[in-house]
């Protein structure tokens, strides 16, 4: 989509411009992204595809806002993300970007519901309606019926929707899923799948996904391609 | 309030580790709590001395006696007041570890002298016109469970009878309360008069006097007049203020202060590396959790105050433990088994204590929450 005809602005969620992206290990300069454009319309269930080692996951931090760019400007739903501060950085995932990850992340001592509900502590909500939407997260990941169950208690697949739930319950507008997938068999895959895809379709999620999967990446609206830190586009299947 | 269960979470973690920290500190301040009413029975003495008394005693030593006769000639001495006067009794009741000051006093100088000691009239009377009569203090009475009426049998050590025996029996005649809640109360008096005319040997001396002075302001003159009225007598005096004389005796204490505060001070170095090493490998453990929670939107200080609020939690509950512990001992009695006229662990140090527990939660979290608070999120979510 790199450089093709500009959709209208507030009709791009996200539009990341110039950026580059080094890391510094000793005196070594690692450049993980270079002159890296690339906007995301709302609504779009984007695959995120290339090499281990290609920069997939570093991208993603600089979109969830987990990481600053070296460079360039990160622009999501209209404010620049990359030149707020930690705090500020950290006010603005905790409203606007679900994340999920690929080991799911949740925390083993802490119930389904209560993982679910972390987030929302952050917000200034009562008891009574952080349970209403940690319910309804859970509802939509279909697992109502695990809300009390520990992570160890339950099979990866569903670890992965409760990671989901989490990244849901404060109803942002992005999802950044760095390998959702990768952890789970085809099943179990499939169903986080049809989750993501539903997400995108019936509730208009903005997704981000990266996968090293061609079957995951089928499922999105468009994928794109990194390859030594520079994009490339392949048409949506 | 939100966040308790998440808090809470971190300490249950790892079960073991915290428990076995938990009863570190638990033992600590079972210890803290222990030594604090320690401390405070030995302090109460001076803090009790009233300013227009004076102690007349031996001049070598306490230990030695001083004839009964004094009394007349320190009476005549301007500036005194009142003259009441002790002897040392040392017997065992029942078993040798009930301890207990027993004293021979002559009971109307005696309450005079001591206003601090509650006695109701008719007691007072009852005690006048019996011989054998005996008053006991509240703490004393109640931890034999005397009652008014009782014979008390006590076992000389040293006063053998004139019968040869060796077991006095006093009948008590009254309980005495204390005006103050600082007022010693396990003292065990009887009259001297018992004492003297029934004893084999010794007759016709005292262990010290005690004596008001009219104007506190004279009591150092009244003293060295006392002395002087003394000085080439067969036992010469040393006169010296209550305060004074209690002052000296709590200058010994204060060096058991210094080493009381010394262990205390171990010991809590002690539990500070042992919660400051949990907290440490537990944030360790962590450091993909806590990158979690700051990509789930938690700041940096709010990583460091979860931290900081287990280490305290962890400390708090530890010391709570221990502190009900410790008060539970102290209320059983103390390691003398009854030297300590007050031994009591007041509300004052239990705060204490608490805040002590604070303060070591804060330090012992200190570290690690500032190793937590600082790692970066993408670093910290890419140890997975
Ligand atoms: N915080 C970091 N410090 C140093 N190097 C990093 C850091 N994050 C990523 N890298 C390097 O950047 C490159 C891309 O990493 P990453 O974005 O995780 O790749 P991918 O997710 O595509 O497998 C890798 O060579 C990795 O070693
Ligand atoms: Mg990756």
């Amino acid at each position: 989509m790199n450089g093709a005809a500009p959709a209208p602005a507030d009709d791009l969620l996200v539009r990341v411009e110039d950026v580059e992206k080094a890391f510094h290990r000793g005196e070594e300069v690692i450049h993980v992204l270079r002159d890296l454009h690339l906007t995301i319309p709302r609504g779009e269930f984007l695959a995120l595809m290339g090499p281990s080692g290609s920069g997939k996951s570093t991208l993603l931090n600089l979109l969830g806002g987990l990481d600053r760019p070296t460079r360039g400007r990160v622009i999501v739903d209209g404010r620049r993300i990359d030149r707020l501060s930690d705090r500020q950085l950290a006010a603005w995932r905790a409203r606007h970007v679900g994340l999920v990850f690929q080991f799911y992340n949740l925390l083993p001592v802490l119930t389904a519901e209560r993982n679910v509900e972390l987030p929302l502590l952050l917000a200034p909500l009562t008891r009574v309606q952080r349970r209403r939407h940690v319910a309804a997260a859970l509802g939509i990941v279909g697992l109502s019926h695990r809300a009390r169950h520990y992570p160890r208690q339950l099979s990866g697949g569903e670890q992965q929707r409760v990671g989901i739930a989490r990244a849901l319950v404060t109803d942002p507008s992005l999802l950044l899923c760095d390998e959702p997938t990768g952890d789970l068999d085809r099943r179990s895959g499939d169903g986080i799948l049809d989750l993501l895809q539903a997400l995108n379709r019936e509730h208009g999620k903005t997704i981000v996904m990266v996968t090293h999967d061609p079957h995951a990446s089928a499922r999105a609206t468009r994928v794109v391609h990194l390859d030594k830190g520079r994009l490339g586009t392949e048409a949506p299947p | 309030m939100k966040y308790l269960p998440l808090v809470w979470a971190g300490l249950r973690r790892r079960k073991l580790r915290s428990l076995l920290t938990l009863l570190c500190i638990l033992v600590a301040f079972v210890l803290f709590g222990y030594l604090c009413a320690i401390g405070r029975a030995m302090d109460q003495g001076a803090s009790v001395a009233g300013a227009d008394r004076l102690m007349v005693r031996h001049r070598v030593s306490i230990t030695q006696p001083l004839p009964v006769s004094y009394k007349a000639r320190i009476e005549r001495i301007p500036g005194v007041a009142l003259v009441a006067h002790f002897s040392w009794f040392g017997g065992i009741y029942r078993e040798p570890g009930n301890f207990f000051p027993q004293m021979a006093v002559e009971p109307g100088p005696h309450l005079a002298m001591y206003p601090e000691y509650l006695l109701p009239e008719d007691r007072r009377q009852a005690w006048l016109a019996t011989r054998t009569g005996a008053i006991a203090g509240r703490r004393t009475a109640e931890k034999y469970g005397w009652k008014v009426g009782d014979r008390i049998p006590i076992q000389a050590t040293v006063w053998r009878r004139m019968n040869g025996d060796t077991t006095w029996e006093f009948d008590l005649v009254g309980i005495f309360d204390g005006a103050k809640p600082e007022t010693d109360t396990t003292g065990f008096f009887f009259r001297y008069d018992c004492l003297d005319e029934g004893r084999l040997f010794g007759k016709g001396i005292v262990a010290w006097y005690t004596v008001r002075v009219s104007n506190p302001e004279e009591a150092a003159d009244v003293a060295r007049r006392i002395d002087e009225e003394f000085a080439n007598a067969s036992a010469e005096t040393k006169s010296e203020t209550e305060g004074a004389f209690l002052r000296g005796w709590a200058r010994q204490i204060g060096d058991i202060s210094t080493i009381l505060a010394s262990v205390l001070g171990a010991v809590f170095f002690t539990i500070l590396l042992v919660a400051g090493n949990t907290m440490a490998q537990s944030v360790r453990e962590r450091t993909c959790e806590i990158g979690v929670l700051k990509a789930l939107g938690y700041t940096h200080a709010g990583v460091l105050s979860l931290v900081l609020a287990e280490s305290c939690l962890l400390s708090v509950l530890g010391a709570a433990g221990g502190l009900a512990v410790a008060s539970v001992l102290v209320a059983a009695g103390d390691p003398t088994r009854g030297a300590m006229p007050m031994f009591h662990f007041p509300a004052a140090d239990v705060l204490a204590g608490l805040g002590w527990a604070l303060a070591l939660g804060v330090v012992a979290g200190l570290l690690p929450a500032l190793h937590a608070m600082r790692l970066r999120v993408a670093d910290a979510l890419r140890r997975t």
